[in-house]
C-alpha cells in the first residue's frame, strides 16, 4: 500500500471534561475526496486545528507523507501545502477581494516576503483573476471584504487556501451560511477548481445532500471519537451515524429522522 | 499624479526655493521635515496595527547618538551624524523588537513607553551628557566644507527635506511592495497571515526597524538643526506628540505625515507667538476639530476613496 498523504495515530484532545478527540485514528490517501461530518461539538473542528497545528493534542501524531508535523505552526503546515478554509470567512476586511488574493500569492511565493519589488505584479494579478474567474467571483475583484455577500466571502475564503503549491486542501464548513439555491452551484465551483489543481481535500459539512453529492469517503465523528468511516452510502445509512449524526443534522434543521 | 516623481518635483522645488525663504521658515521647515519623518515611521507601524506611545525612545537615541559622535568623537559631518543616528536607532529597534513585537494594542503601546522613559530616566540622571540641561553640538560640516552659521542652516535644512522626501518615496515603494500590503492585512486578521505561510512575528520586527530608523535617522536631524539637544527628546509628551501629528496627518499616503508635520509645526509657532499662555489649548481644539470632521486625517481632503492595499 502507498504511504497516505496525511495520516493521524491515536490523536487525543481535551478541554477541561469535554473530549474532542479521542483516539483519533485515520490515514486519507493521495486525491481522496472525504467528508467528515458529526453533531456540533463532535470533534471536527478540533481535528482540522490539530492537522493544521493550530492545536496540540495532548497526545498522539499527525503525519504527512510520512512526515510528524504534530508540532509545527500553523504557518510551517500551511507552507507543506496543507491549506485550509474557515467556517466563518477569514480574510482581510481592509484590502479589495484582488489584494486578498495577491497577498495570499505574495506568501505562498516566499517565506520572506520582499521589500523591493512591488505586490501587483502582471504574474501575480493573471494568477488572481484566473481563480476568480473559476469561481465566478471576478466580478467582485475590486471591492472591499466588507461589501462582498456572504456567499463571495466564503469563495474568497476558499480561494485564498488555493494559492500557491497545494497538496491537502481543507474546508470547515464551505456551504455554512449559504442558501439552499446558492449550496450546490458553490460547491460545484469549488470541486470543479480543486479538480482542476489536483488536490486532495477534506471537507467538513453538516449537510447530507452536499456529503452525498460530492464526498467519495464519507467519517463520522460523535464525542471526539470516529464511529464510522467508509463509502457514503454505507456511513450513511450506519444505524449510529443515523442515530447520532444524521438525525441530529435533520433534527437541527427541524425534520423529523427517516424511521 | 504618480507619487514618486509627485515627490521628487516636491524635492527640487524645496530646494530651489531655498535661498528664498527667510531664515525663521527655514529653521521651522527643518524641524518639520525631520520631524515628519519620524512621524512617516509611527504612520508605517500604524497601518501594521502597532501604535508606538515610545516612539521618543528612538527619536532621543538618534538625537543623542549624533551628538555624542560629534561632541566625543569628532564627527561633524552632518551626513555621517545622521547615518549614525540612524543607525543606532535602527539596531536598537532590532534588539527591542524581539520583545516588542510579541506585544499587541495597549500593552504594545504602554511597553514602548516604558522603554522610552527609561532611556529619558538615564539621560536625565547623566551628568556627563549634561542630566536635564542636555548639551550643545558643535556646527555641522558637509562632506568636509565648513559653511558659515547661515548658510548651514540652509544645508541642514536641504538634507533634513532630502532625507524625509527621499524616505517618504523609499516608503511609498514599501508600502506597494508584498512585505508592505502583508502588514496591512496583518491589522485585521493576523491569524489568516500565518495560515497564508507568512511570519506575522518577521513582517512586524521589520515595520518595528523601520519606524525606529526614521525615528533615529528624524532625531539626528532634529540635533544637527538646533544645535543642542536634552532628555525632553526621550519624553513621553514627545512620543505622544508625534502620535498627535500621526493621527491629524493620516495614514493614507506617505506625503500626508509630512504636510501634516508642517502644518502642525506651523500652527505650533503662530500659536506660541499669539497666545503664548494657552497655545496647547488652540492644539487642542485643531484636533478636536479634525477629529469631528476629518476622521481620517487631513490627508482625506485629498482623497475621499476608500483605503485599500496597493492603491493608496
Amino acid at each position: 500500500m502507498t504511504e497516505p498523504l496525511i495520516s493521524t495515530r491515536n490523536l487525543n484532545k481535551r478541554f477541561g471534561a469535554v473530549v474532542a478527540a479521542d483516539d483519533v485514528t485515520l490515514a486519507i490517501a493521495q486525491d481522496e475526496t472525504v467528508g467528515i461530518i458529526g453533531a456540533n461539538g463532535a470533534g471536527k473542528t478540533t481535528f482540522l486545528n490539530i492537522v493544521t497545528g493550530y492545536l496540540k493534542p495532548d497526545s498522539g501524531l499527525v503525519l504527512f507523507r510520512g512526515l510528524d508535523i504534530t508540532q509545527k505552526s500553523p504557518r510551517e503546515v500551511t507552507r507543506l501545502g496543507i491549506r485550509r478554509s474557515f467556517q466563518v470567512a477569514q480574510l482581510f476586511p481592509n484590502l479589495s477581494a484582488r489584494d486578498n488574493l495577491l497577498v495570499a500569492l505574495a506568501s505562498a511565493e516566499s517565506e520572506w516576503p520582499t521589500l523591493s519589488a512591488i505586490l501587483r505584479t502582471p504574474a501575480r494579478l493573471a494568477k488572481a483573476e484566473e481563480i476568480l474567474a473559476d469561481l465566478k467571483i471576478g466580478h467582485a475583484a475590486e471591492r472591499l471584504v466588507p461589501e462582498l455577500p456572504q456567499g463571495q466571502r466564503k469563495l474568497l475564503d476558499i480561494a485564498l487556501a488555493m494559492m500557491g503549491n497545494l497538496a491537502l486542501l481543507l474546508f470547515d464548513e464551505p456551504t455554512s451560511g449559504i442558501s439552499a439555491q446558492e449550496k450546490f452551484p458553490l460547491m460545484d465551483r469549488v470541486m470543479g477548481a480543486t479538480a482542476e489543481r489536483s488536490a486532495t481535500v477534506v471537507f467538513i459539512e453538516h449537510d447530507m445532500e452536499i456529503v452525498e453529492r460530492y464526498a467519495r469517503r464519507v467519517i463520522a465523528f460523535y464525542d471526539g471519537r470516529i464511529i464510522a468511516d467508509g463509502l457514503p452510502d454505507a456511513v450513511l445509512a450506519n444505524a449510529d451515524v443515523r442515530r447520532y449524526v444524521v438525525g441530529a443534522e435533520l433534527h437541527r434543521r427541524g425534520e423529523r429522522p427517516h424511521s | 499624479m504618480r507619487t514618486v516623481p509627485a515627490l521628487a518635483i516636491a524635492l527640487v522645488v524645496l530646494l530651489g526655493a531655498a535661498p528664498l525663504i527667510p531664515l525663521w521658515l527655514v529653521f521651522l521647515l527643518t524641524v518639520a521635515f525631520a520631524r515628519g519623518l519620524v512621524v512617516l515611521g509611527v504612520v508605517i507601524m500604524m497601518r501594521a496595527g502597532l501604535v508606538s506611545f515610545g516612539q521618543s525612545l528612538y527619536y532621543g537615541l538618534g538625537a543623542y547618538a549624533a551628538g555624542l559622535g560629534a561632541n566625543f568623537y569628532g564627527v561633524t559631518d552632518a551626513i555621517l551624524l545622521v547615518l549614525l543616528g540612524g543607525g543606532v536607532s535602527a539596531l536598537a529597534g532590532f534588539a527591542l523588537g524581539f520583545v516588542m513585537v510579541r506585544y499587541r494594542e495597549i500593552f504594545f503601546a504602554m511597553l514602548s513607553l516604558a522603554l522610552a522613559m527609561i532611556l529619558y530616566g538615564i539621560l536625565v540622571r547623566s551628568a556627563a551628557l549634561g542630566s536635564t540641561d542636555g548639551f550643545n553640538l558643535p556646527p555641522a560640516t558637509f562632506l568636509g566644507f565648513v559653511p558659515d552659521p547661515q548658510l548651514g542652516h540652509v544645508l541642514v535644512y536641504g538634507l533634513a527635506a532630502t532625507m524625509a522626501i527621499g524616505s517618504a518615496m523609499l516608503l511609498h515603494r514599501f508600502i506597494h511592495s508584498p512585505a508592505g500590503v502583508i502588514s496591512e492585512a496583518i491589522l485585521t486578521n493576523e491569524i489568516r497571515v500565518e495560515y497564508l505561510g507568512t511570519s506575522v512575528i518577521r513582517i512586524l520586527h521589520l515595520v518595528y526597524v523601520i519606524g525606529a530608523t526614521a525615528a533615529g535617522v528624524g532625531g539626528a536631524l532634529v540635533a544637527i538643526a538646533a544645535g543642542h539637544i536634552d532628555p525632553d527628546l526621550a519624553y513621553w509628551t514627545t512620543s505622544g506628540e508625534l502620535v498627535f501629528v500621526a493621527i491629524l496627518s493620516g495614514t493614507g499616503h506617505v506625503a500626508a505625515p509630512l504636510l501634516g508635520t508642517v502644518l502642525f509645526e506651523l500652527v505650533r509657532s503662530f500659536a506660541v507667538q499669539y497666545s503664548p499662555y494657552t497655545w496647547q489649548m488652540v492644539i487642542g481644539f485643531a484636533m478636536l476639530a479634525l477629529i469631528l470632521f476629518l476622521p481620517a486625517g487631513l490627508w482625506s481632503l485629498f482623497s475621499r476613496k476608500p483605503r485599500t492595499g496597493g492603491t493608496a
